[in-house]
């Protein structure tokens, strides 16, 4: 019963989408507010019936309904019952529905917080996500039915992937989602304005905490990914270049040119067309992470199992989407007046210098990701791209991005003297050179080169940041007036400073990780001990434990700086019941200066295993650096002007104070 | 400046960049791929000798050997045609095993054993890395064949 109510309110909402995206936009063409005005109930309604899908699905996993047949591949009744609910997003089928479900939300949020935007402007936008709430509804539908029965039901379910039962990934695809299916908010902003054909500044600041947010969402779950990949693989890397991980990395970078450049149309009204073309870049890109991670096309750790009728469904939506919106772009971008001028050293000019700096990363990485894909089209034989070459291409186009994101936050916009950024700068980049200078000596950099250079460009960020907030509080005229500045007037400005800081922090974590990093992998009988990184790991074999849906064998490692025991790991090699599939549990001493990372290998002769002790130092601070640009989105996003902009409608571009 | 010539200088700058930004990107994936070569490739030697490429197939049955040092293990991987001996030093995957399709990247040696640098093993169970299972469904299909020829 519960899986055909389930099934049912998606038809329905397919239904309420196939009519939000034709209904309102036929009004806001025609004139017709009546039409215009049935966006926000579909939108309600379009949610309410997803929503009731996603809870019967969850209440099927709940209940062990294993005539499901997602579930019973999903799920298994000794599962933990938070698991359970997170295994409604451990495959395909049900993130796809996770997917939907995020969709109708983030639909219905714009519904109901653009009180104040143009009702025309509020269809067209509804229509639009109505239109990839279609595409996804169909594909579900067409493809991949979470509500499938399967007769005669099994007795047990198959279980949910060892690996993916983790409280980090429990939230990992969620936030992923949020941040994916937020770009298309952005999206549907820039379609609808370019239907309209009216990309003003007003256009921009609406998008613009839509955007951001989404951004922020997507910050957080790929640093959870990459958490998780470290702690839960049990080999202790970070980031692998995997193509399912590019694919979400794509879409990020898109997106952080995208919310700059949208600080620039909103203030300035400059780059329209290129915001427009970023927003679309932005979820297209997201498109394709799915279309690579559903297709099976690239060998990766995350594929599913597939299903090529699915890939070449997504592939066609793809094509419709970015065909169609490029199509509508070619047909009314030349419409669209050129916006505010500005000379070559400007604010404006060190964005754009930024934003083709992003979108050549991105290209760069799309390159390395589809490579295989080409070779193989062209006949060129079966390749992969190692990760070498991503690191390369990374570390040739970062360290200018980090250059231009120092002179861009203290120069002005519009006009600017090249002599007078230097004179603001000089003790940012005095300062700077000095870090290069002291860290170039051997005792700290150990004779490799990336780590001045990455701590040189890590104090380049934090000074030139302190410089510029000490010349914009320098004409405070009292205590009172920098608090009110710090607690309320720019939340915005906050928020850049402390996305731009935590920058500069991953790019310490980064360097001090890559250059100091130490790995080894060595067999060890109990009672054995072994000397890494000037600590001293003493093994006393393992013992067998036991956990809710499996059976492990628990290791003991002590480990000692000198005579002082720092720590006591516990890393475990699991056997899950169901799935009979084992498992690597590392242990982790974490610190912000360092992590001791010791994981299991395999059972050798006489009580013997491998081992794999690392020492990772200042690893926390890469995602520590993603969680402060989050948390800067947030702030920014909190910002006073978009709440009065909400309520007043239309501002003036030109009323918009010239600086940040 | 104008603002037609500041636009075209950005332009030209853009291009310029893109250009050389290209050409040192695909010059530089030129020396950072590796190909994938089936077994049967492998023995036909198809594969470079003095390049790191990829073999991949099923791990055989019975045929995963550990070393004296612990860490180096031996084992075959088949595309059910022909069998490739695997060396690698270190821990292997948690899904390694007899019967799963893995890829190992590295270098043939000499002596006809592939020295791994990696092996991957996939996550899923049921998924199988798309070059082992087209390896192994062209192995599959020769063998039908040469048994027609052999008719």
């Amino acid at each position: 019963m519960i899986p055909e109510l389930g099934h049912f309110a998606l038809i329905l909402a397919l239904g309420l989408a196939l009519v939000q995206s034709a209904l309102p936009l036929a009004g806001s063409l025609t004139g017709n507010r009546t039409w215009m005005a049935t966006a926000r109930p579909l939108a309600y309604g379009q949610f309410l019936f997803l929503a009731i899908s996603f809870a019967c699905l969850v209440q099927i996993f709940l209940t062990d309904d294993f005539s499901v047949v997602y579930a019973a591949g999903n799920s298994n009744t000794l599962l933990p019952g938070v698991y359970k609910v997170s295994a409604v997003w451990g495959a395909h089928e049900g993130s796809l529905l996770l997917w939907a479900f995020f969709l109708g939300a983030w639909a219905a949020s714009v519904a109901a917080f653009s009180r104040s935007l143009p009702v025309a402007m509020v269809a067209r936008t509804l229509a639009v996500l109505g239109m990839v709430s279609v595409g996804f509804l169909l594909f579900m539908l067409l493809t991949s039915n979470p509500f499938d029965r399967i007769f005669p039901p099994p007795p047990d379910g198959r279980d949910l992937n060892p690996l993916l039962q983790d409280p980090g990934l429990a939230i990992h695809p969620p936030m992923l989602y949020m941040g994916y299916v937020g770009f298309s908010v952005a999206f549907a902003f820039a379609i609808a304005a370019l239907i309209g054909g009216k990309l003003d500044a007003a256009w921009a600041r609406w998008s613009r905490p839509w955007t951001t947010v989404a951004w922020a969402f997507l910050t957080v779950g790929i640093a959870l990914g990459s958490w998780w990949a470290y702690y839960e693989l049990g080999w202790g890397g970070w980031w692998f270049w995997d193509p399912v991980e590019n694919a979400s990395l794509m879409p990020w970078i898109a997106g952080t040119a995208l919310i700059h450049s949208l600080a620039v149309t909103e203030k300035r009204g400059a780059f329209k067309s290129w915001t427009v073309l970023l927003a679309i870049t932005a979820f297209s890109l997201s498109l394709l992470g799915t279309f690579l991670v559903r297709s099976g096309v690239l060998t990766s750790v995350h594929a599913f199992a597939t299903d090529p009728t699915r890939g070449v469904f997504i592939l066609a939506f793809l094509g419709v989407v970015i065909g169609g919106s490029l199509a509508l772009y070619a047909w009314r971008a030349p419409a669209v007046s050129s916006g505010g001028r500005f000379t070559l050293v400007s604010r404006e000019s060190f964005l754009l210098a930024n934003n083709l700096l992003l979108i050549l990363l991105t290209a760069l990485v799309l390159l390395g990701t589809l490579a295989p894909l080409i070779y193989e089209a062209l006949g060129l034989g079966k390749i992969s791209v190692g990760f070498p070459w991503f690191n390369k291409m990374f570390l040739a186009v970062t360290p200018f991005i980090a250059l231009t994101l120092g002179i861009g936050v203290v120069s002005r916009w519009k006009q600017d003297d090249g002599a007078r950024l230097v004179r603001q700068l000089r003790i940012a980049l005095g300062l700077s050179l000095g870090v290069l200078l002291v860290s170039l000596l051997p005792v700290f950099s150990g004779g490799r080169l990336w780590v001045p250079v990455g701590l040189a460009l890590a104090a380049w960020i934090l000074l030139s940041h302190l410089t510029s907030l000490y010349e914009r509080l320098r004409h405070k005229a009292n205590p009172g007036a920098m608090l009110a500045d710090f607690l309320g007037h720019s939340r915005s400005y906050y928020g850049m400073l402390l996305a731009h800081l935590g920058v500069a922090a991953f790019i310490v974590g980064l360097t001090m990780l890559a250059s100091f990093e130490v790995e080894r992998d060595l067999r060890m009988a109990p009672g054995d001990s072994v000397e890494v990184a000037g600590l001293r790991f003493e093994f006393e074999g393992t013992r067998p434990a036991r956990g809710a849906n499996y059976s492990a064998e628990r290791g003991r490692v002590l480990v000692f700086d000198g005579e002082r025991q720092i720590t006591e790991l516990a890393p475990e090699k699991r056997t899950y019941f169901a799935s009979a599939q084992t498992m690597t549990e590392a242990a982790i001493d974490a610190g912000l200066l360092r992590d001791i990372y010791v994981s299991l290998g395999e059972p050798l002769e006489d009580g013997a295993w491998s081992l794999r002790i690392y020492y990772k130092p200042y690893v926390r601070w890469i995602w520590l650096g993603a969680l402060l640009m989050a948390c800067g989105g947030v702030l920014a996003i909190t910002d006073r002007r978009y709440r009065t902009a909400t309520r007043r409608v239309g501002v003036p571009a030109t009323a918009v104070p010239a600086r940040a | 400046m104008k603002a037609r010539s500041k636009r075209l200088v950005f332009v030209a700058l853009a291009i310029g960049g893109v250009g050389v930004a290209a050409a040192m990107a695909i010059t530089a994936l030129q020396s950072n791929i590796s190909y994938y070569f089936s077994p049967s490739q492998v023995l036909a030697d198809e594969a470079p000798a003095d390049r790191v490429f990829r073999v991949g197939g099923l791990v055989e049955e019975g045929s995963i050997e550990r070393q004296s040092d612990g860490l180096t293990s031996v084992f075959s991987v088949t595309d059910n045609a022909e069998r490739v001996l695997i060396s690698y030093t270190g821990i292997l995957p948690d899904l390694f095993g007899a019967g799963q399709g893995v890829v190992a990247r590295g270098r043939l040696g000499s002596d006809g054993v592939f020295y791994a640098e990696e092996v991957l093993a996939k996550h899923d169970e049921s998924y199988m890395p798309p070059e082992v299972a087209d390896s192994l469904k062209t192995a599959q299909a020769e063998d039908v064949s040469s048994m027609v020829d052999g008719q």
